[in-house]
């Protein structure tokens, strides 16, 4: 694969890419996610005063 | 480097322009302790994940190992695996959150006073800040050395003034500003750094053939292999040394595994995760570090490898030896100035001392806040002293000094291998301790003070008496015991991290089931979760508390 035979390379060389790949998507996905994750704990945090 | 030095000094000028414009800005919002030492705890997540990968990857990360890989091969990229996931992706999700909760909770702002409150232990504290204040300004000559050389090579300037100019520069800064003037330097020199590496990958591999072209004359180069090599286990540039031979030795146990792990243990880029205002920030943090990680070590080795074909392709040699006396660190720049034009040859140069004025900026700040913040002012001053950041700031002056002064006496030989000296003694020394301070409850006071003891100090001893890459220059053993080493057969082969690390962890676990566990209350305090908008009020309160409970 990629014009290297051995597996153990080209997939070092594929996990390498891949890992970089999913730390993006993971990150993405948080950025786009966050003001919905922030309206959340405000909201539990809000329940938790009240109930004390 | 033959490039038009004109030009060059006026790239420098507009680049040290920038960075002190950009320093200013940081320098500007820092008015308090937290900011000087913290970054004031509301760091951009990009800023944070660029200033991390900038500190992280240093200019011998680039240049040293790309070398490395252009010697050894491309076995060298399940390091940038690492790297990338244990360096970025379990650093900012699994140790970051806790980590940034754990320092709000104790009022902790350097890394040993994160892990001297989280354990009451004075002790704990004094002793970290003197490793780091001891060991990191080795590890930081390393870089400086490098600084200076490249200096040397590129504007011809003389060796000793272009090291004292770099230090001072970056002193300026680090003293001036603080953290977060650090970070925001880090992240403008990161940026550029990804422009250089970006324009790197896509012009070799256009210039090679394409990526699966560039590859196969590699692979086809299997039987250039130079015999010395071959006879350790070399089997060619896109295979990995075979199991249990020396180069495989060399390659999975001090590289994959010392690097590669050892960063998770890094005082100065742990205390970067206390940056940043809540956990969501470090979640997006690994959006941008995961990536600027590929870009600066994933190009550097793939790149470092195909040299060789470039080198075979115009001069039908291969990379080792279109260096003299086959230095490998030699190997990158040659290529630099042979296959690339003469003004991406400039801005790369720009690039690697970014690298190198990232990494020594982080070095500066974290030595000089253990020596005069941990050591100094928290450990003989028994915290009386109120002018913190002025303490600090002659902290770090003094450990500026103590580094350049080391880069000045000790042999090429040690300096050479202080990037590897300090990374092990840190995961032996700090790791496990870390790893049970945010994550097990059970680890006792004097577990964690054993596993400190015990993983630095049966680290220092390995590398002065056992593995052969710094016992044979140190020459202790020689004098000692007149032999190199104090094994034989692979031993010296076998990378300190390997034996100290676990003798640390050991440590840990039975010590600490052997003695009392912290009070259930104070537990309850550190391993509380915070809303990330109740952090400023309670900050104030959680640090007076913890003040108090400290050096018990």
């Amino acid at each position: 694969m990629f014009g290297i035979d051995d597996p153990f390379i080209w997939l070092a060389y594929l996990a390498s890419i891949l890992s970089a790949l999913g730390c993006l998507v993971y990150g993405a996905y948080h950025w786009r996610g966050g003001d919905e994750e922030q309206t959340v704990k405000s909201s539990v945090k809000k329940k938790v005063t009240q109930d004390q | 480097m033959a490039v038009s030095i004109s030009i060059l000094i006026l790239f420098l000028i507009v680049y040290l322009g920038a960075t002190f414009y950009v320093a200013y800005l940081g320098y500007r919002k820092n008015s308090q302790t937290e900011g000087y030492m913290l970054a004031g705890r509301g760091v951009h997540p990009a800023v944070m994940a660029l200033s991390y990968g900038a500190a992280f990857i240093s200019t011998s990360a680039i240049i040293g190992f790309g070398g490395m890989a252009a010697s050894l091969g491309m076995g060298l990229l399940w390091l940038v695996f690492m790297n990338i996931f244990f360096g970025i992706f379990i650093a900012f999700v699994v140790f970051g959150p806790r980590t940034r909760r754990m320092g709000l909770n104790l009022g902790a702002i350097t890394y040993p006073e994160f892990i001297g409150k989280r354990f009451q232990s004075k002790f704990i504290q004094a002793f970290s800040g003197l490793l780091i204040g001891v060991f990191m300004p080795l590890y930081a000559s390393s870089v400086i050395i490098g600084a200076g050389r490249f200096l040397e090579t590129t504007l011809g300037l003389n060796y000793n003034i272009a090291l004292i100019i770099f230090t001072i520069i970056i002193a300026s800064y680090v003293i001036k500003g603080g953290l977060l003037s650090v970070m925001y330097v880090d992240a403008m020199q990161a940026v550029l750094m990804l422009f250089g590496m970006g324009f790197l990958l896509i012009y070799t591999y256009s210039m090679l053939g394409g990526v699966t072209g560039a590859h196969q004359a590699l692979t086809d180069m299997a039987n250039l292999v130079p015999p010395a090599l071959a006879a350790q286990g070399h089997q060619g540039w896109t295979s990995m040394p075979s199991f249990g031979s020396p180069i495989w030795w060399t390659m999975v146990s001090t590289i994959i595994m010392g690097v590669g792990i050892g960063v998770l243990a890094q005082p100065q880029l742990a205390v970067r995760f206390m940056t940043v205002k809540d956990d969501r920030s470090l979640k997006r943090a690994v959006a941008v570090g995961g990536p600027f990680l590929l870009m600066m070590v994933g190009v550097a080795y793939a790149i470092g490898a195909l040299s060789n074909v470039y080198f075979y392709k115009t001069m039908g040699i291969i990379s080792l030896q279109a260096v003299p006396d086959g230095n490998t660190d030699l190997i990158m720049p040659a290529f630099l100035n042979h296959a690339m034009p003469e003004m991406f040859v400039m801005l790369f140069m720009l690039c690697l001392l970014s690298a190198a004025m990232s990494t020594a900026a982080a070095q500066f700040h974290t030595m000089g806040t253990a020596i005069g913040y941990d050591v100094y002012q928290q450990t003989i001053m028994k915290g009386k002293s109120k002018a913190t950041v002025h303490v600090t700031k002659i902290g770090i002056a003094f450990t500026i000094l103590a580094a350049v002064i080391l880069a000045y006496i000790l042999p090429g030989s040690i300096i050479a291998r202080a990037t590897a000296m300090f990374m092990g003694l840190c995961t032996s020394a700090f790791l496990p301790l870390f790893i049970g301070a945010l994550f097990w409850k059970r680890t006792t006071k004097a577990g964690a003070t054993a596993s400190l003891v015990i993983g630095s100090l049966s680290s220092l001893f390995w590398l002065v008496f056992v593995h052969a890459k710094e016992a044979v220059p140190l020459k202790i053993c020689m004098a000692i015991f007149g032999k190199e080493t104090l094994l034989a057969g692979t031993w010296p082969l076998v990378d300190p991290i390997l034996i100290a690390t676990p003798l640390s962890l050991i440590a840990l676990v039975a010590v600490s089931l052997m003695t009392p566990q912290l009070s259930p209350e104070f537990l309850k305090k550190v391993f509380r979760f915070r809303f990330e908008d109740e952090d400023e009020e309670n900050s104030e309160k959680v640090s007076s508390n913890a003040t108090d409970s400290a050096g018990v």
